[in-house]
């Protein structure tokens, strides 16, 4: 039963602070008219739309397929969103291809969107209620907490700050451009939630991204390289309860290992050549190369220091500039998805790695308790390091 | 063909004005039913997704705390869509198409109680255009109403009969909130609400939950002794702008119709999602039923209208009547969005 996916069609709209030349749905058609351009398809093409964003009250827009599938070219067919807080864009993306994994559908455009500034988003992450301290509110004692636990030295968060915006300034979608960012700037920026400075956290950003996922063969027919879905996994934990460890979510560890296995990776940090991770905060790199077991537990921060997740090292993370540098939570991890797509299908412009093969997209959300991966490879049986 | 695949267990809520317990605890009391009934540990369920809506409790990410009453220590592998549960059936059919595992838990729950229905669904609507104009889901309904009525398609006659027939069904419907032997005179003697519709055309405000458990072939007939199999699922949407529409017909349903091949067979029972009831009319003649069919045993929405969950609730109803035997071959519809835009229909039949 089971069909191969590929991404055969990538596209992204500009990343900005404010997006008032265009409606949600002029937003939203930028990205998928640039994904079909990509994919040589035309609306005609897609046999289901499947969207993501987080929650409604972002824009103040409810259940939003229904006033967007006209944009989206569904009149006639099947949409569905989905909706799993800021992990949203990766799950988005995996519902999608298991729409075509399944057999179901041959070729599904998968979309992801957030228009921040029609809204208050502090105000819609904290749940609706006042007095909200922000998502960074939220992860800093947990943050803190890994710094204890590590024994890292306080200029980590700072170096990935400066890493991620000096990527962004190879990709011309990013948010934020930033070339002059400097360890010290990035210090005596203000602090906002103690270990976080304001240069360590993510902007709020208007933004869609979109993919054309499709069976082997409409990635026969493809145009450009395809960028072969190699496994997908998500994990589910409860947001809080007594000894849960909120540095390392049981939940991110089963994720990752359930995808490895499935992708047959029994080496990640030498197999996989890119990762996408979701970093909305700088602290949350370390954090996740430990926490999807990339490295060892206390690793983490010494695989950032030695330089290895920059764009020359050995294992580079967030080349496009990361969720650190756009920051439109529904697009976000459907971002990290097709930044690694890009990767391994050699499409990635000046933020290439060069030669890479095997690449990771990764998504969090709710209190680091939804996690959502994909592993795309460049051929569709990859043959690993 | 597509992998054969069964609900194996069902529960739900009755349908209530209002619950003083939690969405999570709806969920949860759900949950434990369809587990219990199954045998089954939380452990065996390979996949679990539901459909709930933010905007209904005011709070949003309110669905992160449904987690809490389905289960996810140790984690789970879950999904979750801002839609009716009816299409988080249709998620978990499509992943278990995939053969490599067996068991998806599917629910879908609302607390309407909280807001104001009327005020809150405009923002369902266009944001530029539609949504400044407030045009709520009862007047699109009426809109949707004097269509059928200037196309001489139906009479308000027509609206009364379909209210008396809910409403008595849903005497025997433990379920419904609303019921209630009321006669077409009487009903039509009433004063008009939004013209022309009258109250008694429009659903109860509700709150309410449902669940079912579902599984592959195998898996299936050792869970329980009467799979109903789920022979075709699909949905489409109609264009959102109504000017664009022919509000008399449901060209989302047709094409659903065929997806389903719902004339493929015999039709025994039909539970369709009619929140107002002028929609019965419009979906009867999209759906082409035959006069042997029996449309809402239940009562349908118009005797209990838990939003997120009403869809899932059809599936429910005629699945139990496959169960017992009442019916062989039914059709479960649920509907999302003003005047019937978007629209699920799900084909069950007994083993």
């Amino acid at each position: 039963m089971a069909e191969r996916c590929a991404v055969v069609g990538i596209g992204q709209t500009q990343y900005a602070r404010r997006r008032s030349d265009v409606s949600l749905e002029g937003l939203v058609r930028e990205a998928a008219l640039r994904a079909l351009e990509d994919a040589e398809l035309g609306f005609e093409d897609l046999d289901a739309i499947v969207i993501g964003k987080a929650p409604d009250a972002l824009e103040g827009v409810m259940m939003p397929e229904l006033s967007l599938c006209d944009a989206l070219g569904a009149v006639g067919k099947p949409i569905h969103r989905v909706h799993t807080a800021g992990s949203v864009g990766a799950s988005t993306a995996i519902s999608a291809a298991t729409l075509v994994e399944s057999g179901r559908y041959q070729t599904v455009l998968t979309l992801g969107y957030e228009k921040q500034s029609e809204g208050n988003a502090t105000w819609a992450l904290g749940g609706g209620r006042s007095g909200s301290q922000g998502a960074g509110g939220s992860f800093a004692p947990w943050i803190r907490n890994y710094i204890q636990r590590s024994g890292a030295p306080e200029h980590i968060g700072w170096k990935v700050a400066v890493k991620d915006r000096l990527n962004a300034c190879n990709n011309p979608y990013a948010h934020l451009h930033m070339p002059d960012i400097t360890i010290e700037k990035v210090k005596e920026s203000p602090l906002l939630w103690d270990p976080l400075h304001f240069l360590e956290s993510c902007p709020s950003s208007d933004g869609a991204a979109a993919m054309v996922l499709t069976n082997a063969a409409g990635a026969k027919r493809a145009p450009r390289p395809p960028a072969w879905v190699i496994a997908h996994a998500k994990r589910t934990e409860f947001s809080q309860f007594p000894g849960r460890d909120t540095v390392k979510p049981v939940a991110g560890v089963d994720c990752a290992k359930a995808l490895y296995q499935k992708a047959g990776i029994t080496d990640p940090r030498r197999q996989i050549d890119v990762a996408e991770l979701y970093v909305p905060f700088s602290w949350y790199e370390p954090m996740w190369l430990e926490g999807h077991l990339i490295c060892d537990e206390n690793e983490g921060w010494k695989m950032t220091d030695a330089g290895e997740t920059e764009m020359g090292g050995a294992f580079p993370v967030n080349p496009s500039g990361g969720v650190l540098s756009s920051n439109a939570i529904g697009a976000s991890g459907m971002i990290r998805c097709l930044e690694a797509a890009s990767q391994v299908r050699g499409t990635a412009g000046g933020c290439q790695i060069d030669g890479a093969k095997v690449a990771l997209g990764h998504a969090y959300g709710g209190a680091a308790q939804y996690f959502a991966m994909w592993i795309v490879a460049s051929e569709p049986e990859p043959k690993y390091r | 063909m597509p992998e054969e695949i069964a609900i194996v267990a069902v529960a739900q809520t009755p349908a209530r004005r209002r619950y003083a317990d939690s969405e999570p605890s709806m969920l949860m009391e759900l949950t434990n039913r369809l587990l219990a009934e199954t045998g089954l540990p939380r452990s065996a369920v390979d996949f679990t997704i539901a459909g709930s809506c933010d905007y209904l409790s005011g709070l949003p990410f309110a669905f992160v705390s449904n987690v809490d009453g389905f289960g996810a220590w140790p984690p789970v592998y879950e999904s979750h869509l801002e839609m009716d549960g009816a299409w988080a059936l249709f998620e978990a059919w499509v992943r278990l198409q995939m053969g490599d595992i067996d068991i998806a838990l599917v629910a879908g729950s609302g607390k309407s109680s909280p807001g104001s229905p009327r005020e809150i669904f405009p923002l369902q609507t266009d944001p530029y255009v539609a949504a400044p104009l407030g045009l709520d889901p009862v007047s699109v309904a009426g809109l949707q109403a004097r269509a059928l009525l200037d196309a001489g398609l139906a009479t308000e006659r027509d609206f009364a009969e379909v209210v008396s027939r809910s409403r008595r069904s849903g005497l025997s419907n433990p379920n419904a909130q609303v019921k209630k032997d009321v006669a077409v005179d009487a009903l039509l003697k009433e004063p008009y609400y939004a013209s022309p519709l009258r109250k008694h055309d429009l659903p109860p405000i509700s709150d309410g939950a449902a669940a079912v458990l579902i599984a592959r072939g195998k898996r299936a007939r050792e869970l329980t002794k009467r799979p109903v199999w789920i022979r075709g699922i699909d949905h489409r949407i109609d264009s959102h702008h109504l000017g664009l529409r022919d509000l008399t017909d449901s060209p989302s349903c047709r094409i659903a119709a065929k997806g389903v091949d719902l004339h493929g067979g015999p039709i025994d029972v039909a539970e369709l999602c009619v929140r107002y009831s002028p929609e019965e009319i419009v979906l009867r003649r999209a759906l082409e039923l035959a006069p042997g069919t029996q449309i809402n045993p239940s009562g349908g929405p118009l005797c209990g209208h838990p939003v997120m969950a009403t869809g899932l609730v059809r599936v429910i109803e005629v699945a139990q009547r496959i169960r017992e035997g009442s019916a062989r071959r039914g059709v479960a519809h649920a509907a999302s969005g003003p005047a019937l835009q978007q629209n699920l229909l799900c084909v069950l039949e007994a083993s």
